[in-house]
């Protein structure tokens, strides 16, 4: 883009050529013939703000602010449930049936869920959020207000990307501290906790976008929430390890990639896994290229929100 | 220097419907541009391309000597839309709405704070300003996209039917805020279906039908090419016989009303003169149909003959 030359005392997005807005208490109202006899702006004047990259950040910020703001504006929606199914998973799985069940890799039952149960908050929250967004700003034709914008593609996509993580991680912390009341676990690696939260919540979120992009209706975006989501997130070793499995779904569950997440979690938290941690960390940056570049591609070539 | 070239455009949608065919347009900076045509002719797919909401198959778009295929921020930096329809998040309060355009656009959140208190004052929505937009009625809603497509100084505006379903108090008033913009040296492209509108504000304008553009003139040119002009007059008193004056083509329309049609050659000078002589006095006068109108419909159906003759 043409480099700015920004005139001295004139606000940014103003272009030479082109008169200020005149205030509201002092502006005559033009009379038509007057506004004909206008010159208009005669030499190609540059643009934008000088500063690409300020430019960006302050876009980025917009959407980011956007879509954390509507998460906490509707948090009983948002926030709540999770809080409230993670407790009845403690009460239920935890107090009431662990006890029978017995210690798992040497852990309390109830200790041994909490970094799935966790992890299962983060993964449909980061989700949810962005395909309900990105959807509903599709179905209502707002998306229309960035499509119009100078904002860059990936800009976008971060900005989506970015309200889905700080959902799933806001509720992540919410289910730690339900967790805190039922169990007594201490973080085992915190770099590795917080890391696998964060880019769990990004590939996430990806995967959300992607889904609010091909989706049609308000029933598609619960489709793969509800019966892809959901059951490999059950089958990803929330509940056992995967240990205890016969063949051949022992080797089947490795093809499940949630599995490697929460193992990398458990071991964050609770320092025991099922999976070597580079594998998991391995597979978890994968998927996040690949989902990316192709969240990328489809809003390049306009999928599901240009014609 | 041309605010908007448009070269050997075309759109050919996945079914099949070519809404483009080879179309050549240019708008001159500063200018106020009608563009006309009938329901379905290619405006809103033409727009939609120029504000890359729709791709188009073939052909090359400039917004001030930028390509849309090489330098699309650019080009889209350059420009204010005013969409046909409602496209706003219908929770969000109506300053937020006008915040968020500014960030996307890359305007600091301080100065976006100072030109949308600016607008919303300008097009009396400062008071609604917390507002969530599904509250606003359709009036207010329509000048707060224009506030929208503003917030970030567009170099180009361009409105898609900002005026539809407006009452005329509103409409006026919204009229003059064009004017205004425009005055202030920022190009406005604009489709309406209130062929005065055009009138109006336009210096310049294009029809376009079945993807096409038909014509491109200057709007007082083309006003000037109209032959005759029928008018509606209201009489004092009771209507007798028709009277014979020669030069203009009268015609009864009840016992109070005469409608007239009067050519090039001929005043209504002469016509009142006329009339005088015969004992009609006339209470007031009206055009039957919009001049513009009438031009835009002539057009139309020309192009229509020449399609259907190929």
């Amino acid at each position: 883009m043409s480099k700015v030359r920004q005139h001295p005392g004139q606000p940014s997005g103003q272009h030479p050529g082109q008169k200020p807005m005149q205030d509201p208490q002092h502006s005559p109202r033009l009379a038509p013939r007057q506004a004909r006899t206008q010159e208009p702006d005669q030499e190609q004047a540059p643009l934008v703000d000088s500063n690409r990259w300020r430019r960006y950040r302050i876009t980025f910020m917009t959407l980011f602010s956007k879509e954390v703001m509507r998460f906490s504006r509707i948090w009983v929606q948002t926030i709540l449930p999770s809080a409230i199914t993670t407790t009845l998973y403690f009460v239920i799985f935890g107090r009431l049936i662990g006890d029978r069940i017995g210690p798992m890799e040497g852990l309390p039952y109830i200790d041994f869920i909490v970094p799935g149960l966790v992890l299962m908050a983060v993964i449909t929250n980061a989700y949810s959020n962005v395909v309900s967004s990105f959807y509903s700003s599709k179905f209502s034709r707002y998306i229309e207000e960035l499509l119009v914008s100078p904002a860059p593609n990936w800009i976008i996509l971060a900005g989506y990307v970015s309200g889905g993580v700080a959902r799933g991680l806001t509720v992540g912390i919410v289910v730690m501290i339900v967790a805190a009341f039922f169990t007594s676990f201490s973080v085992h690696n915190l770099a590795v906790t917080l890391l696998i939260l964060l880019l769990t919540a990004i590939l996430f979120a990806l995967g959300g976008f992607i889904n609010a992009v091909y989706a049609n209706s308000f029933d598609d975006i619960s489709i793969v929430p509800t019966f892809i989501l959901a059951p490999l997130t059950y089958l990803g070793g929330v509940f056992y390890s995967i240990d205890l499995l016969p063949e051949p779904w022992q080797t089947l569950s490795l093809a499940n990639p949630i599995l490697y997440m929460i193992n990398a979690f458990r071991y964050g938290l609770l320092g025991v896994s099922d999976i070597p941690l580079g594998i998991a960390f391995s597979i978890i940056a994968l998927f996040i290229a690949v989902l990316g570049a192709y969240s990328l591609s489809l809003l390049r070539r306009g999928v599901g929100i240009k014609q | 220097m041309t605010a908007l070239s448009v070269h050997r455009l075309n759109k050919t949608y996945r079914n099949g419907l070519q809404a483009l065919q080879d179309v050549d347009l240019k708008v001159e900076a500063g200018d106020f541009f009608a563009l006309l045509g009938p329901n379905g002719a290619g405006k809103s797919t033409l727009i939609g391309i120029v504000t890359s909401l729709v791709r188009k198959s073939g052909g090359r778009v400039e917004v001030f000597g930028h390509d849309l295929d090489r330098d699309p921020q650019a080009v889209r930096a350059n420009i204010g839309v005013v969409p046909q329809e409602f496209n706003f998040n219908l929770f969000l309060p109506v300053i937020e709405v006008v915040l968020n355009q500014a960030g996307y656009f890359g305007v600091p959140r301080k100065e976006a704070r100072e030109r949308a208190e600016m607008l919303l004052r300008k097009l009396d929505l400062w008071d609604r300003r917390e507002t969530e937009m599904r509250l606003l009625s359709g009036g207010m809603k329509r000048r707060l996209m224009i506030a929208r497509a503003l917030v970030h100084r567009p170099r180009l505006v361009i409105l898609d039917e900002p005026t539809a379903g407006v009452d005329i108090e509103i409409r006026r008033a919204m009229w003059g805020f064009m004017r205004e913009i425009n005055a202030g040296g920022t190009t406005i492209i604009l489709t309406t279906h209130y062929l005065e509108e055009a009138e109006s504000l336009c210096r310049h304008l294009a029809i376009i039908d079945q993807g096409q553009i038909q014509a491109r003139s200057n709007i007082a040119s083309l006003l000037g090419e109209l032959h005759a002009e029928t008018f509606v007059l209201n009489l004092k008193g009771r209507l007798g016989e028709l009277p014979e004056i020669g030069g203009f083509m009268l015609e009864r329309i009840d016992e109070s009303t005469l409608e007239v049609q009067i050519d090039r050659e001929h005043t209504l000078n002469g016509l009142f003169e006329a009339l005088s002589r015969n004992g009609i006095e006339v209470l007031s006068l009206r055009n039957k149909q919009n001049r513009l109108e009438k031009l835009f419909l002539d057009r139309v159906d020309a192009g229509r003959g020449r399609e259907a003759g190929r």
